[in-house]
């Protein structure tokens, strides 16, 4: 009934037949008002969650501290409601601020698992959803569209990915208002049944907010995803390319650290999805080498990625060697 | 005259939780929820119109109680179903399918008899509340 109350945590045990506990000495000898936090800990198993975090996302210091912040308000939000104490349902909408390709859908991911590890959502499920599929075409059609998103993503969490386009103040007549509604009511409503997750640029989010006051006081949690730097992005590249099966010698790994020290002071640079863009043109440049080259070749030669497959790049092509020196000043 | 049918007709009416409980149970199964109403009660009357569109994705019961709960307020004096579909057999099959709202007041069937030829004697059911044209019929409808 409330969550997943965990049958061998002593608090559960314990407090279950309250009325008849002072009569008959609960079996537990450890008194009610006492909980094992190591072991609730244990129990709900974020560890591990919070573990994969820190194994699989590279860098994000202040996003991990903060998620396990909240991992842990949420814990307590569960033993407190365990222990019979008052608890309001914590608010869980949250707000991911940051450039394109920081990690905002994976952590949304993660949160949603997270989140349903500790019973705060039924089914843990992440549903995606941009302008397109909230706002409607013409009168009367936004809001059966809003509400079938909701429904699908009732028991999960919903992440809407660039949601300053939701406001349009150019145009008064845009549907866009009317989905904001919607999702304002079910947002306060329907607040044990899903999550709502908002992500985009941190400055047109804060225009966003500054219009909409009624999202930045239904939202909790606002986190900002900082760039990563170029070491991050190694070691993300190296992770990437790990999973794929390839790898990087001496030498295409300086390459690619020239590449990234390029790329980063260039415009539309996106982060860790840059790089895996960078990577699969670097796939696709090793796999007409290889096939061009012809002969007999060994499977060592299938998985690792040449510096000149990096070189190749544009990237490469219009900054001249000379010029160098002054793209890594500019890139610091 | 309290009709009954579907899957639960020997229980007594299901609260909303045994619902929402319910309808979890066919999502869990991978089978899409559908709402339904009519006001013919007709026991052969097998197609009522359906509410909103047919729930495919639909992760939670919570949604699907949520639009039930529109059907009821548009329709406050209808029979209102609910279904779910298996389409694993490759076809629509109903696979689950109980009554969730009934009119305040039923009044139920007369039994008609039609005199054939060679003393033939047949037999047809006639729901009192349909004597009234549809949408008017148990009292208010909105």
């Amino acid at each position: 009934m409330t969550g997943t109350p965990d049958p061998t945590s002593p608090s559960a045990t314990t407090s279950a037949p309250s009325p008849a506990a002072h009569v008959v000495p609960p079996r537990v000898a450890r008194p009610t008002n006492q909980i094992d936090l190591g072991a609730a800990y244990r129990d709900s198993q974020i560890q591990e969650l919070l573990d994969e975090i820190d194994r699989d996302l590279v860098g994000l210091v202040p996003v991990k501290t903060r998620i396990r912040d909240i991992a842990s308000l949420l814990l307590i939000a569960k033993l407190r409601e365990n222990a019979g104490l008052a608890t309001d349902r914590p608010t869980l909408h949250m707000s991911f601020t940051g450039r394109p390709g920081t990690g905002k859908t994976t952590v949304a991911m993660r949160m949603a698992k997270i989140l349903h590890r500790l019973g705060f959502v039924r089914k843990g499920h992440l549903v995606v959803a941009t302008r397109d599929d909230l706002v409607g075409q013409y009168v009367g059609h936004t809001a059966p569209k809003t509400k079938e998103v909701v429904k699908r993503a009732m028991g999960g969490v919903l992440f809407i990915d660039e949601a300053y386009y939701l406001y349009r103040p150019e145009n008064e007549r845009d549907y866009g208002q009317e989905a904001i509604e919607m999702l304002l009511q079910v947002m306060e409503n329907q607040r044990d049944d899903l999550v709502v997750i908002l992500a985009g640029y941190k400055d047109r989010m804060d225009t966003f907010y500054g219009s909409n006051p009624g999202f930045h006081s239904r939202i909790a949690h606002h986190i900002d995803f900082p760039d990563y730097d170029r070491t991050e992005l190694m070691t993300i590249a190296e992770l990437l390319l790990a999973g794929q099966q390839y790898r990087l010698d001496a030498e295409s790994r300086r390459a690619l650290d020239e590449y990234l020290e390029r790329r980063m002071v260039q415009p539309h640079f996106a982060n860790a999805r840059s790089v895996r863009n960078a990577l699969d043109r670097a796939k696709l440049r090793q796999a007409s080498r290889l096939i061009s080259g012809g002969g007999i070749i060994t499977a060592e030669e299938l998985t690792r990625i040449d510096a000149a497959d990096i070189r190749q790049s544009r990237v490469f092509l219009d900054a001249p060697d000379s010029a160098r020196g002054a793209a890594s000043d500019d890139g610091r | 005259m309290r009709i009954t049918q579907g899957t639960f007709s020997f229980l007594p009416d299901l609260t909303d939780d045994q619902v929402k409980a319910q309808v979890q149970y066919c999502l869990d199964n991978d089978w899409p929820i559908s709402i339904e109403y009519t006001d013919d009660p007709h026991p052969r009357n097998v197609y009522w119109d359906m509410f909103g569109l047919p729930m495919f994705d639909i992760r939670d019961a919570s949604g699907v109680m949520l639009e039930l709960k529109a059907c009821r307020e548009r329709y406050p004096e209808h029979y209102i179903r609910i279904s779910g579909y298996d389409r694993s057999p490759g076809r629509q099959t109903t696979a689950l399918s109980f009554l969730v709202q009934r009119p305040t007041h039923e009044p139920g069937f007369r039994l008609d008899r039609q005199e054939a030829s060679d003393r033939q004697v047949r037999y047809s059911t006639h729901s009192y509340a349909t004597d009234a044209p549809a949408g008017e019929r148990y009292g208010r409808s909105r």
